[in-house]
């Protein structure tokens, strides 16, 4: 008897301090969806309910009048959209030159390639900056799509690359014997296998562009502004009203967050392949 | 390209031999393969050159300019940028204001850093040994702060601490002998910065835990027994099996922090609603408030490319760890 109770009382006491883990990590989640769907006037009450207080809808609509919502998450999405299919076209056939062929030079790329991802972009703002109002680029959604595969690339690029040494050189060879070009071999052997990851990585890409602010906020002008910097900006006449930024904050966030756990375990398999072997 | 062509072929035969095992085993003798040696860079090209223009060239600009006088005339196009030598770099190192700016940078990436990492260890460390539905709340919990959008996170937090109708606030003044109704915590820099360090954690911890955990897996189950048998405690078997196993996994997340954290911006930017006060100018923060407020571009550039030389020893380290991981393979 006290050998199934000892591991059992242990076991509560863990499980106490992970739902105390639990409330910490998930609380600002959970205030900002609180905050979004209680009245106004609730949300000002200098003794806050830490629970549902009555649910309404009138924060969204409030959100949506102050200033124009559906422009920007419009421009998001064009921006993230493009960069995502550039991104991905561009950088399959980089991951597989770096993944398949053995060249001259390959360890130089993978090392440019690693090394470009680990420059801080806020360092760059300047130069880019000069350089899109050079080309004619500044203010304009295309400058900000090319601005961004500066870190979409990168990452793909070293991404796919995981996706594509986890799976057998000798699926491919195997189809090669049986008469496929290597073309071939890759559209009908690797291109399905690698299909999910592509898709995980595509998504994690597009989070990635749809969350940037400080290029967006630079590089457009207020009326061009993209949805991360609407909810930056999110002031009005009377100061900040907190009820309707939330209820902003939360249609931003949710369906990001959304996608986010829908590709997140993928992402994690993929990033860490062989890391521990290392 | 086509002198490429031909001058590698003839140089090739003695350094060949690495390649022809693999070509050998991938298809039958004799068919196709010749024309691969550029087929590798004709993959690269675009992705060469779009990181060439967009990174390559910014990066040369960003050192060019920080030896140049570049102000809002230059900007226009009125006057030509002429060069100053280290004008900028005497300029800024030679003020005191950046040297507080340098440090108050590393102490406050450091403490997020420090505080993430030992964080993040500890929760996967918990997150092995709770029942399984607390580890899926929990799991739930970390995604959906890991996904949130920073810009999201930041005004979640603002309104968190908010001096007037913050729930912190009014939470905390519950306690007894505690009263912080009305309390303004960015009215100080230090505090400010400690909330906003409590936002860059937030953000950070559940991409740490997400990644220790997955390391924890491959820790063999027979080791820490054997560790166990031989006398070792909770705290040794984790120092001497546990820890050692995750040391790359470790060290890559570390010098990713390091990076991370020493380019904190949108946070203290939206925080102090896009004016951050002296008290609280990061070397980010700082470097566009030299640039695009001051409207001093070289100064600005110099800052930044400072910022770049103080992490390129934690990018050396990053890059051995990852080219050790890349080798595996």
């Amino acid at each position: 008897m006290s050998t199934v109770s000892a591991p059992r009382r242990s076991k509560l006491g863990w499980n106490i301090l992970g739902l105390l883990v639990f409330v910490v990590v998930g609380f600002p989640v959970y205030w900002m969806l609180n905050t979004a769907f209680k009245p106004a006037k609730d949300a000002i009450d200098p003794d806050p309910s830490l629970l549902p207080t009555s649910v309404t809808f009138s924060n969204f609509g409030r959100a949506l009048d102050i200033a124009d919502f559906w422009g920007p998450v419009g421009r998001s999405l064009i921006v993230s959209l493009a960069v995502v299919v550039i991104g991905m076209i561009v950088g399959l056939l980089a991951a597989l030159a770096i993944s398949r062929f053995a060249f001259r030079g390959r360890k130089i790329v993978i090392v440019g390639i690693l090394a470009v991802q680990m420059v801080p972009l806020v360092a760059m703002i300047i130069p880019v900056f000069l350089l899109l109002n050079d080309l004619n680029q500044y203010d304009r959604l295309s400058g900000l799509v090319i601005t961004y595969l500066t870190f979409v690339l990168p990452f793909t690029v070293w991404t796919l690359r995981g996706f594509i040494v986890n799976i057998p050189k000798e699926l491919e060879e195997a189809a090669m014997v049986d008469g496929c070009t290597r073309t071939g071999a890759f559209v009908r052997v690797v291109f399905p296998l690698l299909a999910p990851g592509m898709v995980a990585t595509s998504v994690y890409a597009f989070i990635q562009a749809w969350n940037e602010y400080l290029y967006a906020l630079m590089l457009l002008s207020q009326k061009n502004q993209t949805a991360t910097v609407w909810l930056g900006n999110f002031t009005t006449k009377h100061g900040t009203e907190y009820a309707p930024m939330m209820a902003g904050a939360t249609m931003m966030a949710v369906p990001i967050v959304v996608l986010f756990l829908l590709v997140q375990r993928k992402m994690a398999a993929g990033l860490t392949a062989g890391a521990v072997k290392g | 390209m086509s002198a490429a062509d031909t001058t590698t072929p003839a140089k090739v035969p003695p350094t060949r031999p690495s390649p022809p095992p693999r070509a050998d085993a991938r298809k039958p003798p004799g068919r196709r393969g010749s024309g691969s040696a550029g087929t590798p860079w004709l993959l690269l090209a675009p992705c060469l050159l779009v990181l060439a223009l967009v990174m390559g060239y910014p990066l040369v600009r960003l050192v060019t300019l920080s030896f140049q006088k570049f102000g809002q005339s230059q900007l226009w196009g009125f006057q030509p940028a002429e060069s100053v030598g280290f004008d900028n770099f005497a300029g800024v190192l030679g003020d005191g204001e950046f040297w507080q700016v340098v440090v108050r940078t590393i102490v406050f990436a450091a403490g997020c850093v420090i505080l993430t990492m030992v964080l993040g260890m500890v929760i996967a460390l918990l997150l092995q040994r709770v029942s399984g539905w607390v580890k899926t709340l929990v799991n739930i919990a970390l995604v959906a702060s890991w996904g949130m959008p920073v810009i999201v996170a930041t005004t979640v937090f603002k309104w968190l601490f908010d001096s007037d109708y913050g729930i912190l606030n009014a939470v905390l003044s519950k306690l007894p002998g505690v009263d912080l109704i009305g309390h303004n915590w960015f009215a100080s820099g230090p505090q400010g910065l400690a909330v906003i360090m409590l936002l860059v954690i937030w953000g950070a911890v559940p991409f740490v835990v997400i990644t220790l955990s997955a390391g924890l897996t491959q820790v063999p189950a027979e080791l820490e027994e054997a560790a166990r048998l031989d006398g070792a405690g909770a705290w040794g078997v984790f120092r001497y099996v546990t820890l050692p196993i995750l040391k790359p996994i470790i060290v890559m997340l570390t010098t990713l922090s390091v990076i991370w954290d020493m380019g904190v911006f949108p946070q203290v930017f939206v925080m102090r609603n896009g004016h951050p006060e002296a008290e609280f100018q990061l070397l980010t923060t700082y470097s566009y408030d030299r640039a695009f407020v001051v409207n001093d571009y070289g100064q600005g550039s110099a800052i930044a490319l400072v910022t770049v030389l103080l992490l390129l020893g934690v990018v050396a380290v990053y890059m051995r760890q990852m080219l050790k991981i890349g080798e595996v393979e």
